[in-house]
């Protein structure tokens, strides 16, 4: 187990040097950040000039790159568009965005596989049927809609909840962003418990442990749950980084100043510090989540193995 | 977007419901947080966006960090609100006999927050900082007009300072200072009130960094805190003595990752005042605020600019072309149908704020800016039709929305000459590609461009965008009858005489049509009923010191 860590742990050096390297690439490729800063005007020669060594701009790009590495493991990730050091917005985004994350996280998880437990042991009936169209709904609709409407009933008609998140993102505001976040992840959460629930009712070891005479209880949660929720952890795992990224719409939306926000930002202003800098930990995030999942895997499957 | 129209339609279909629902709810909308409305001390919440660069004088050139300077520093001139007219403020008088040397008096008393006296090196020592090479200020070419600025801030890129301070610039007393220019500039003294030109205390020079954290000026208002990327309060300055303090008793600036959320505030009652009306609910707005919405001329004029180094645009027929084009195109309909009124179609080069006396004429471009689709097929056709048969416009599609109004250009253009490939809208990704592609001459066709004014003098609409090499010259426009009309008009002895020569120099445009003019834009605001007395400047910002709050 301990060899498996360390080996998984290793094999992400070369991940993140890959994923980083080609982030830069590809924002350095947007362009020329200077012409920008000036607006309409056209930029007084010296000082764009003065601006662009300021930058390192005129360095190749791989010595760019070099710069930029060596900073961040000083733990300099660089100054945004603003000025603002990189290390700053990463300090404020990554927190609030980890709440909103949490909180879609803990809906989707809590309501996705309770709907398809319930949904897979009634399968065919009235409430199955009507759990797959729900959720068919909700993966139909694109998420700003949804955000849009949701905040323009219970936020400004009927005054329900705040329309946007307030400053230091409070949790009680984060509630309707994390369901809007959440809403399409939570359907497939919901279809894959009630496949996969509706597929292990039928399995022979349920059979035994119905036999055995096992109470209701103890057969659904030890034996039906902790071999149905496989793929549901897999898909739980990589959501974790999903809904961090994936927070750019949502956040727009409801005013969260987070990752999704920040990388934005980064996009427009043609700023490669802060979007290589927020990637980046977002990649870790994503390493991390799909280590936790592969570890999971042992402890709901016996089978599973790691040497 | 269009969730928000989906929006309105579901309202419509269960609206009994909404509106029993909205009667309930209104008197408690916007929560704990709309208590902050006290008599004269009430705080205003506004809509705000990050600034793009540090909040100095001469480092922001757009409008988030404009709003704040407008509200923490007064400059020798202010530009009247609702005229526009620069009008002396820290200046007690600024005289010339000879339209190139200036003699500047400054008032007694003036102070900044923190208790430093505002006086003639206060403006010196900042234009020198914002001029010198190394400090890279964006608006360092605002100086260039000041002698010696060749010295501190040589233009070619990689050469090396051989000054530090103006050499234009000469203290007389604390109250008194002498401005050298290297050129007649008849209306220098009018541009004085640009954020540039702002005064700034020692403070500054002692430790930049502590005052970028939080900037200290001589305005009617001081900054209390201020969290980068999130907000900033601004509290009223009971120290302020100039003739315009601050009527409520602070602005908090909150700052919106999206202007549909800040609108979506506004409608909850959780903010007062949103300076930025998305184009998506301009639809709804009248019916959504009734008389607090404000739809008002701002200093921006949209033009479609022509490459004129490109051989496509440079034969002497070719302005036929051009001025087919702009003849092609029906501003009217498009204004109405796409803006919904929030621009004015242009008749000229200028903008309507700068008044009658101001240089701004109606109707000068004449018939050539005029709709009219047969005299404009038959211009093209005279002119030897459209390079190569078509054209396209760029713009850049990451901000502004520019792809609705130029696909409705373009397909008025096409109407007009009866050939639906005549021309098509070139999107070009970010800002900065588009800027980079325009100012490196890599574009032969027409692209869009944008002017907003620094200074509401006709002067910034012209010289800067059309004279020979002018620093913002991207069609690089070049004629010499242009250039000797402004040369005069700079060199003239009354404002009056000036502006006239200017408006012969901008004659010159209509023959040769480096640049469409499009349209005026408007600067829109909405704000909620806790507040009155609320006005946009010519500068599309609002008057924050003159808002009361209920």
């Amino acid at each position: 187990m301990g060899r498996y860590v360390i080996r998984r742990l290793l094999q992400m050096v070369p991940v993140f040097i890959g994923t980083t390297l080609l982030i830069f690439v590809m924002v350095w490729g947007l362009g020329d950040p200077v012409a920008a800063m000036f607006g309409d005007r056209t930029p007084d020669p010296a000082t764009a000039a003065q601006i662009r060594h300021d930058l390192h701009l005129n360095d190749p790009l791989i010595q760019q790159y070099w710069i930029y590495m060596s900073n961040v493991f000083k733990g300099d990730f660089g100054n945004a568009w603003n000025q603002q050091p990189v290390t700053d917005l990463l300090k404020t985004a990554y927190p609030v965005t980890l709440r909103l994350t949490i909180v879609a996280f803990l809906i989707e998880a809590i309501v996705g596989v309770a709907l398809g437990v319930f949904a897979g042991l009634r399968r065919g009936r009235f409430f199955d049927t009507g759990v797959l169209a729900m959720t068919l709904i909700v993966v139909s609709i694109p998420t700003f809609v949804t955000g849009y409407v949701l905040q323009y009933f219970f936020g400004v008609k009927w005054s329900i909840v705040h329309p946007s998140v307030g400053e230091g993102a409070p949790f009680k505001d984060l509630l309707m962003p994390g369901l809007v976040l959440a809403g399409v992840s939570l359907a497939y959460v919901a279809r894959l418990t009630r496949t996969s629930v509706a597929e292990n009712t039928r399995a022979d070891y349920l059979r035994t442990a119905v036999a055995k005479g096992l109470p209701r209880r103890r057969v659904i949660t030890n034996h039906m749950l902790r071999n149905s929720l496989i793929p549901v952890v897999t898909f739980l795992g990589t959501d974790i980084g999903n809904l961090m990224a994936g927070a750019l719409v949502t956040e727009r939306i409801f005013n969260i100043h987070g990752v999704g926000y920040q990388i934005y930002q980064g996009i427009v202003h043609n700023s490669p510090a802060t979007v290589v800098g927020f990637v980046t930990v977002l990649v870790i995030v994503f390493l991390l989540a799909n280590l936790l999942v592969d570890l999971l895997y042992a402890v709901l499957d016996p089978r599973i193995r790691y040497a | 977007m269009r969730g928000a129209t989906r929006v309105k339609l579901a309202v419509g279909v269960t609206a009994v419901a909404l509106t029993a629902a909205a009667c309930g709810s209104s008197s408690d909308s916007g929560g704990s947080s709309s208590s902050t409305g006290g008599s004269g001390g009430g705080i205003v919440r506004a809509s705000w966006g990050d600034p793009q660069n540090p909040l100095e004088p001469a480092n922001t050139n757009e409008v988030q960090g404009g709003k704040v300077l407008d509200m923490i520093f007064r400059g020798l001139k202010q530009y009247n609100p609702k005229t526009a007219q620069a009008q002396n403020m820290i200046a007690q008088s600024i005289t010339s006999s000879d339209s190139q040397n200036f003699d500047i008096k400054l008032k007694t008393g003036w102070t900044f927050s923190n208790g430093e006296p505002v006086n003639a090196d206060s403006f010196i020592n900042a234009w020198n900082y914002d001029t010198q090479l190394k400090n890279a200020q964006l608006n360092a070419s605002f100086f260039s007009y000041i002698d010696g600025y060749d010295k501190v801030h040589p233009d070619t890129p990689g050469a090396k300072a051989s000054a530090t301070t103006l050499s234009g610039l000469t203290k007389v007393s604390d109250t008194e200072f002498k401005v050298k220019l290297n050129q007649k500039f008849a209306l220098f003294p009018d541009t004085l009130g640009y954020a540039a030109f702002y005064p700034l205390p020692q403070a500054f020079f002692t430790n930049r960094q502590a005052w970028l954290a939080k900037p200290i000026g001589n305005g009617p208002y001081e900054i209390s805190s201020y969290t980068k990327g999130s907000k900033m309060d601004l509290q009223k300055w009971d120290g302020y003595k100039g003739p315009d303090p601050a009527q409520n008793g602070g602005v908090e600036l909150r700052v919106y990752t999206d202007n549909n959320t800040a609108y979506t505030d506004l409608q909850a009652g959780n903010i007062d005042l949103v300076d930025d009306i998305p184009v998506t609910q301009l639809r709804n707005v009248k019916s959504d605020l009734g008389n607090r919405y404000i739809n008002v001329p701002a200093g921006i004029i949209q033009t479609i600019s022509f490459p004129l180094y490109s051989s496509r645009w440079s034969s002497a027929n070719s302005a036929k072309v051009r001025q087919g084009l702009s003849m092609a195109i029906n501003r009217k309909e498009i204004t109405d149908q796409i803006f919904q009124q929030t621009r004015t179609p242009a008749s000229d080069w200028t903008s309507p704020v700068l008044g009658s006396a101001g240089g701004f004429k109606e109707g000068l471009c004449g018939e050539e800016c005029t709709f009219n689709a047969d005299k404009a097929k038959q211009l093209i056709a005279e002119g030897g039709g459209l390079p190569g048969g078509k054209i396209t416009i760029s713009y850049n599609a990451d901000t502004g929305s520019h792809k609705e109004w130029v696909d409705a250009v373009c397909n008025s253009i096409n109407n007009a000459l009866g050939n639906n490939t005549a021309c098509v809208g070139a999107p070009v990704g970010t800002f900065a590609d588009f800027r980079n592609r325009i100012t490196s001459k890599q574009l032969d066709n027409p692209f869009r461009a944008g002017w907003q004014m620094d200074y509401p003098l006709i002067q910034d609409f012209l010289q800067p965008q059309y004279f020979t090499g002018a620093s913002s010259n991207d069609s690089h426009y070049s004629n010499a009858n242009f250039d000797k009309l402004v040369n005069e008009a700079n060199a003239a002895s009354s404002t009056s005489d000036s502006v006239s020569k200017f408006q012969d120099a901008e004659k010159q445009l209509v023959i040769d049509m480096p640049a469409i003019p499009l349209w005026y834009q408007n600067g829109s605001a909405g704000y909620s009923s806790n507040l009155s007395n609320v006005a946009l400047n010519p500068f599309s910002v609002p008057v924050y010191n003159e808002i009361k709050v209920k």
